[in-house]
C-alpha cells in the first residue's frame, strides 16, 4: 500500500483504537479516520464488569484527545450504514460517505439477548457498553435481589461485584460449572468454591422459563424450567455475543461465524480487513477457524494488520491470553483449552494459587493459572515457542513453567514468529475449508 | 497535584500534575506520555506500562509484590534495579521516571 493511502476504520474500540494508533506509529502518512457510534473516545471494556461498576470514577477511556491531534487521526462520531466495494467508500447513516484505499472493519460484537418472556421488563439488562454499565451501577445501588443469568466471564464479574455489595445474588447457567465453554473443570470449581463462599447462589444446570414482573412493569423474578422462582429486582443477561457483521454480508464479504479472513487478515475483498471480536481468522494454535473475544487478540490483530498496511506483512500467530478478575482472584489464561483431552494441575488450590496445564494429543495447549502470574507469563512464552511442551515433561518431581521456559530460551529455541512454512503446514488441513 | 516526570526513550521530558488517586501509568496516558501503554488497563498482564524509577521516595514507593515481580519477567525492553510496573506505583510523591522504547 502506498504511504499516502487512506485508511477508513469502522469501529472505535479497543481493535479501531489500536490500528490507528500502529499505523501512525509505524509512520503511516496518509488519512487515517476512526469512525464509531459510541459517544466519547474510544475506550476500554474491561472495568466495566469489574471496578467501573464499584467505582465511578475508574478511568475508561483509552487515551485523551491529544493522543488524536497530535498524531491526526480523525475521529469520526457517525455509524456506518453500508460499503460500497466497487466505488471505495462507506457511506454514514448521517448520508455522508468517506473515500478508503483500505477498510478496516472493527465492527466487534453485540449481545445476545435470549427469546425469553420478560426479557423487555424493567430492571433486565446487559453489559457492553459503558452507558450499559453507567445504568447498571445505578441499579445496583437499589437492587436487593440480583439475579444473573449466564455464568460466562462476564456474569461471573458482576456477580462478584453483587456479592461486595452486599446484594443477595444468585447466578443461573444451563450448563453444569461455571465459564463451562472456557476453562476447565479444576478451574472453574475454585471459582464456584469463591462465589459460594461469599454467599452467591449457584443454580447451575437450570435452564430460564421466564421473567416475571409486576403491574408497573418491573422485574420481580426468574422462573426456572424446574418451576422454582428466583426473586430478583435486577436481572443481567450474560449470555454471550454475536459478532457485528451485517455491513460485510450486505457488501458481498465472506462472512462465517465472523468476518472470515486470512492469515494476514484480509477479507475475501483485498482492500478490506478485519480484526477483533467480529473476525473470524485461522488460529494457528488451534489448527481451525475461530472468533476470539480478548483485548489480546484486538490488540495484536490491530498491530498485524498496520505492520502490513505498511509494508512488513506477517501472518497473526499471537499467543491467545485472556484474564478475568473475580473478588481478588486473577485468573489468567494463556493458549486455547477448548478440546483438551488431559489436565495436570501444578500447586495446590487449597493455597488459592494454582495453574492448570491442559493438553490434547500429549501437547500442551492452554494454561489457567489462579493468582499465579509467574506460570501464566511463562505460559505466553512456552505456547509460543515451536518445539510444545509434551505432557511427559510435565510429569517430572518439582516441574516448574518458568524453569521450563528458560531452558529452552537459553538454549536459542524461543522463536516467536512461527515460520510461515510452520504456520502453513498446522493450517494445511484447514486450507480447503474457505 | 504531585509532579511526575517522564523521560522518554527521544529523551524529552514530560512533567505531569497526577491527580490523586492516578498511577504512574494512569497519569502518563491521561498527558499523551509515549512509550507507556497500559494495554491491560492496570491489571497487571501486559507489562506495557514498565518504567525505570530514577529518582523517588524509594523507601516510600511501595514495596514490590509477587505478582508485580513475577510480570516484569516478560518486560520489552531490559529489566533492571530500576525496573517497576507503572500502573502498581501511586502518585503521592514526586517522582522521575524513565520510559522504555517499546516496538510498535
Ligand atoms: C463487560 C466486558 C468485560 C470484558 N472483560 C474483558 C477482560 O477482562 N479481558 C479481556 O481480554 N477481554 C474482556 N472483554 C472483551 C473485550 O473488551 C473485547 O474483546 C474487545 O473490546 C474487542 O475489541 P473490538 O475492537 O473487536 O470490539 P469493540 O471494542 O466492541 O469495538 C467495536 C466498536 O465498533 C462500533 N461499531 C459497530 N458497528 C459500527 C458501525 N456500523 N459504525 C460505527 N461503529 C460501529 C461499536 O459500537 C463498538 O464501539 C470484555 C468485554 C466486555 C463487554
Ligand atoms: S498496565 Fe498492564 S501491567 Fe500495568
Amino acid at each position: 500500500m502506498k504511504p499516502d493511502t487512506t485508511v477508513v476504520i469502522v469501529g472505535a474500540g479497543q481493535g479501531g483504537f489500536q490500528v490507528a494508533a500502529s499505523l501512525r506509529e509505524r509512520g503511516h502518512a496518509g488519512p487515517v479516520v476512526l469512525v464509531g457510534d459510541e459517544p466519547g473516545l474510544p475506550y476500554q471494556r474491561p472495568p466495566l464488569s469489574k471496578n467501573f461498576l464499584l467505582h465511578a470514577e475508574t478511568q475508561t477511556e483509552l487515551r485523551p484527545r491529544s493522543f488524536y491531534e497530535r498524531r491526526d487521526i480523525e475521529l469520526r462520531h457517525a455509524r456506518v450504514g453500508s460499503i460500497d466495494r466497487f466505488g471505495r467508500r462507506v457511506r454514514l447513516a448521517d448520508g455522508h460517505t468517506l473515500a478508503y484505499d483500505h477498510l478496516v472493519l472493527a465492527t466487534g460484537a453485540r449481545n445476545r439477548t435470549p427469546p425469553i418472556e420478560g426479557v423487555t421488563l424493567d430492571g433486565v439488562v446487559q453489559v457492553r457498553t459503558r452507558d450499559d454499565a453507567e445504568r447498571l451501577r445505578a441499579r445496583l445501588s437499589a437492587a436487593s435481589h440480583l439475579a444473573i443469568i449466564g455464568a460466562g466471564f462476564i456474569g461471573m464479574e458482576v456477580a462478584a461485584v453483587g456479592a461486595r455489595t452486599g446484594i443477595t445474588t444468585t447466578v443461573i447457567e444451563a450448563l453444569h460449572r461455571p465459564m463451562a465453554r472456557s476453562v476447565s473443570v479444576a478451574t472453574s470449581t475454585h471459582i464456584a468454591d469463591l462465589h459460594r463462599a461469599q454467599g452467591t447462589t449457584l443454580r447451575m444446570g437450570r435452564t430460564v422459563v421466564r421473567l416475571d414482573g409486576d403491574d408497573t412493569g418491573a422485574v420481580t423474578g426468574v422462573r426456572l424450567h424446574d418451576g422454582t422462582l428466583v426473586p430478583a429486582d435486577l436481572v443481567v443477561v450474560g449470555v454471550g455475543v454475536a459478532p457485528a457483521v451485517e455491513l460485510a454480508t450486505d457488501a458481498g464479504i465472506d462472512v462465517g461465524d465472523g468476518i472470515r479472513v486470512d492469515a494476514h487478515l484480509a477479507t475475501s475483498d483485498p482492500h478490506v480487513s478485519a480484526i477483533g471480536d467480529c473476525a473470524e481468522f485461522p488460529n494457528t494454535h488451534t489448527g481451525t477457524r475461530t472468533r476470539l473475544e480478548s483485548i489480546q487478540n484486538a490488540v495484536d490483530q490491530a498491530r498485524c494488520l498496520a505492520a502490513r498496511l505498511t509494508g512488513t506483512p506477517a501472518p497473526y500467530t499471537a499467543v491467545p491470553w485472556f484474564w478475568t478478575e473475580q473478588f481478588s482472584t486473577k485468573l489468567q489464561i494463556a493458549g486455547i483449552g477448548q478440546g483438551h483431552d488431559d489436565s495436570t494441575v501444578l500447586g495446590d488450590p487449597a493455597t488459592g494459587s494454582f495453574s492448570t496445564l491442559l493438553f490434547k494429543d500429549e501437547l500442551l495447549t492452554a494454561v489457567e493459572s489462579v493468582n499465579a502470574p509467574a506460570d501464566h507469563t511463562a505460559a505466553r512464552r512456552i505456547l509460543a515457542f515451536d518445539r510444545p511442551l509434551r505432557r511427559e515433561e510435565t510429569a517430572v518431581d518439582g516441574f516448574s513453567l518458568a524453569q521450563w521456559a528458560g531452558g529452552r530460551q537459553r538454549r536459542g529455541q524461543d522463536r516467536t514468529v512461527a515460520p510461515q512454512d510452520a504456520v502453513d503446514a498446522r493450517l494445511g488441513h484447514t486450507a480447503d475449508v474457505h | 497535584m504531585t509532579k511526575i516526570d517522564y523521560i522518554q526513550s527521544d529523551g524529552t521530558r514530560i512533567t505531569v500534575d497526577a491527580a490523586p488517586g492516578d498511577t504512574v501509568m494512569s497519569a502518563a496516558i491521561a498527558a499523551d506520555v509515549d512509550g507507556i501503554v497500559g494495554e491491560c488497563g492496570g491489571n497487571m498482564m501486559c507489562a506495557t506500562c514498565h518504567v525505570y524509577v530514577d529518582e523517588a521516595p524509594a523507601a516510600r514507593l511501595p514495596a514490590m509484590t509477587d505478582d508485580e515481580d513475577q510480570m516484569l519477567a516478560c518486560t520489552e525492553a531490559p529489566r533492571t534495579a530500576l525496573s517497576r510496573l507503572g500502573c502498581q506505583l501511586p502518585t503521592d510523591e514526586p517522582m522521575v521516571v524513565t520510559v522504555p522504547g517499546i516496538p510498535t
